[in-house]
């Protein structure tokens, strides 16, 4: 192998520099580099759990009550279990470009696997490993006949087969074996998770510092903590495989799958592997979903689904935070809308309940004003989005 | 210059077909017949039919590609030669495939495997609309067309020690070849943000990164200014000295007269004519279904445009119908 400097041919070079002339504008706005990016952003990040922190500690009335109801949104632990259903959201979409429209189905299988094994009788690990074992099962189910054809197809299949799901999940005639639509209360299979608890009841208030946080002993920091521990985790798991040469195929799936057979790489199998790895995420997320809540069939229906879509697309999709940064602001503004408009709203308006419809609306609106405006997300690479494909 | 390429990009040196006059001798006993034989064959295609609903896209009873040397596919447009392309390239099936389609490339059966498949046997292939990844660095690009790479393998992936040896092999391998395509200064933009010329030379750098037996190239001027024109093709020339086959579908006759080594017409999904550049261009075959019988009639000449020179078109039009008749009834 030459060394680098010595060998551009001139002619070529004046060539290259020509035709590039008219294309590549260098004063082009490229926006900040990724590091400092993300910097701004997690700088804002950490400022806002600082006024959040601060105004539901001190502000007085109804701003305090939106705090604290912002605050104990952000930290909880179905934010953290959504999150990391977006994480698995984001290989497939964001790094993939599959077009996984039953995120919720995924996690209602791992939710349900958990659920209904530890409800009859077997370990928590078992329950687990059901969950899990039921994601791999249905991603293949999916993907075998949808990943060779055109990328709509998958998101047509994934949406029904969620829905599907649910209704199976809410038979009348499973009633022993699923808890119907009634779900399965907490209660049943909460235990042996609770049991392993090292912070007592985990109601810890910070010795009266803390705002009022309403922990109870199902929500209380032992499950946050798991919760957002296994955030990290997915996190680091994320960040390890998207930078490594599988990370890359990833990406050039995404960017066009017929370049990379013309590579000689098996994309059907690689597109297989992203689709199970994101569904893993979303059944572990869901397991982390009905912990502090009851296992509900139609808790995970379509909405759900279209929330992780929401919150991806709000942090930033094809970046490695994105998803959480996207999941904690998603869920806490709108509690800020809700309690807002009800606040400032009269009641002859638009009553509590309108205001909790009205607060669902604005997060329609506000996927669609992100698709438009700012398709890249809070953390997201502008150049990324920015020529068509 | 194809010889200072070839020293930059670090390759085994010219071989024997390098000299013109070797490969003419190797060429000459060919016949200029439509597949016909070669003395080494690194492709063989029998019997490979596309029909798309009543019309027949792609016929081609037999052809021979010959290692070592450029081969051009030319015809006119809606030819068939893409789609010939993308048949022999795993990317479409023949309608001919359960009746008798067969084609092997470099002793290996190819009638049933997919493009990826096709790809590692080492017939890699570019596009005719260059399909770079925009959204990816240019180094990216080149990263992906690496083969064997340890780290693409969902297991190990996560380790970084499994696979950061190798991936600083690819990377000096693909520094080399974009030195050699001048998108060194380019690297880490976005291949989105390259010009439509530079695109065609990405793609070209990325096939070549995985040391293929033969590349493919489909229309790989088009849309290239001319200056970049004459670097292309350098390349291509450079590729072929050491030692790849090329065989590349190009619409412009001069770029095909200038590098190729041997040319194989197609026309309505058939191969009208094989042979030597310079021969093959003369032959009223190729002229015919290629060229059009008025191809050297200027169109733009305003002298056409008088009355005379009408009636001589119209009667000389008139002539050939009638032979053509003529010879319909002696069938």
């Amino acid at each position: 192998m030459s060394t680098l400097s010595e060998s551009i041919p001139t002619p070529d070079a004046a060539q290259t520099g020509e035709t590039q002339a008219g294309v590549y504008d260098p004063n082009d706005p490229e926006g900040p580099p990724p590091e400092r990016r993300f910097l701004i952003a997690a700088t804002i990040f950490v400022a806002y759990f600082v006024v959040v922190l601060l105004a539901a500690k001190y502000a007085p009335g109804t701003a305090g009550n939106i705090a604290r109801g912002m605050l104990r949104e952000s930290i909880s632990a179905q934010t953290a279990a959504v999150a990391i259903a977006i994480i698995g959201l984001n290989i497939h979409f964001g790094y993939t470009g599959l077009l996984n429209m039953g995120q919720a189905g995924f996690m209602m299988l791992g939710a349900y696997g958990f659920s209904i094994s530890i409800w009859h009788g077997l370990p928590m690990v078992v329950g687990i490993l059901m969950g899990m074992l039921a994601a791999f099962v249905f991603a293949l189910i999916l993907g075998v006949p949808t990943l060779k054809l055109r990328g709509d197809y998958l998101a047509i299949v994934t949406i029904s087969a969620a829905e599907i799901l649910r209704y199976i999940g809410r038979l009348a005639r499973l009633e022993d074996f699923s808890g119907a639509a009634q779900g399965i209360p907490g209660s049943q299979y909460r235990e042996p998770f609770t049991n392993l608890s090292f912070f007592g009841d985990g109601t810890w208030d910070g010795g009266g510092w803390l705002p009022e946080l309403q922990l109870t002993g199902v929500n209380g920091w032992w499950v946050r903590f798991v919760a957002w521990l296994l955030v990290a985790v997915c996190c680091l798991l994320v960040f390890l495989l998207v930078r490594s040469p599988w990370g890359r195929l990833l990406r050039g799936i995404r960017e066009d799958e017929d370049a990379i057979r013309s590579l000689g790489k098996n994309v059907f199998a690689i597109k297989m592997q992203a689709l199970i790895i994101g569904g893993l995420f979303g059944a572990l997320g869901g397991m982390l979903y009905i912990l502090p809540a009851s296992m509900q069939p139609d808790a995970m229906g379509r909405s759900l689904t279209f929330f992780c879509w929401t919150a991806l697309l709000l942090g930033g999709a094809a970046t490695v935070f994105g998803p959480v940064m996207g999941a904690v602001l998603f869920f806490a503004l709108r509690i800020f809308i809700q309690g807002t408009s009800n606040a400032v709203v009269p009641d002859s308006v638009m009553n509590t309940s309108q205001a909790a419809q009205f607060a669902w609306i604005c997060v329609g609106v506000t996927l669609m004003l992100l698709v438009i405006f700012r398709p890249q997300g809070i953390l997201g690479d502008k150049r990324e989005l920015r020529f068509n494909v | 210059m194809s010889e200072q390429t070839a020293v930059a990009a670090g390759s085994t040196g010219p071989t024997k077909y390098a000299d013109p006059v070797a490969r003419r001798a190797l060429m000459a006993g060919v016949s200029a017949e439509p597949g016909s034989a070669k003395p080494d064959a690194i492709l063989t295609v029998d019997h490979i039919i596309r029909n798309f609903g009543g019309m027949t896209a792609v016929h081609v009873d037999h052809l021979e590609v010959q290692r070592g040397i450029i081969t051009a596919l030319i015809g006119p447009n809606g030819a068939g030669k893409t789609t010939f392309f993308n048949l022999i390239t795993g990317f479409d099936r023949p309608s001919s495939a359960k009746s008798g389609a067969h084609w092997s490339f470099n002793g290996r059966k190819l009638d049933k495997t997919s493009a990826s498949s096709v790809a590692l046997a080492g017939m890699v292939r570019t596009f005719q609309l260059t399909k770079s990844l925009n959204r990816m660095t240019v180094m990216d690009n080149m990263m992906l067309g690496a083969r064997g790479q340890r780290g693409e393998n969902l297991l190990t992936a996560m380790f970084k020690g499994t696979w950061g040896a190798q991936e600083k092999q690819i990377e000096a391998k693909a520094y080399d070849l974009l030195n050699r395509f001048s998108l060194y200064a380019k690297r880490n933009d976005y291949a989105g943000s390259l010009s439509g010329g530079q695109r065609k030379l990405l793609e070209m750098a990325r096939a070549l990164m995985s040391d293929p037996t033969m590349i493919m190239l489909d229309e790989p001027m088009a849309g290239v200014n001319p200056a970049l024109t004459q670097s292309l093709l350098g390349h291509i020339q450079s590729l072929r000295d050491e030692g790849m086959t090329v065989l590349f579908v190009e619409h412009d006759m001069h770029v095909v007269r200038h590098i190729s080594d041997w040319v194989v017409v197609m026309a309505e999904g058939r191969m009208v004519a094989e042979g030597p550049a310079d021969t093959v261009m003369s032959n009223p075959a190729v002229i015919d279904a290629y060229l059009g019988a008025h191809h050297d009639t200027d169109l733009g000449d305003d002298s056409l445009l008088s009355d005379e020179a009408m009636e001589e078109i119209s009667q000389e039009v008139a002539a050939e119908e009638a032979q053509r008749d003529e010879e319909q009834e002696t069938k």
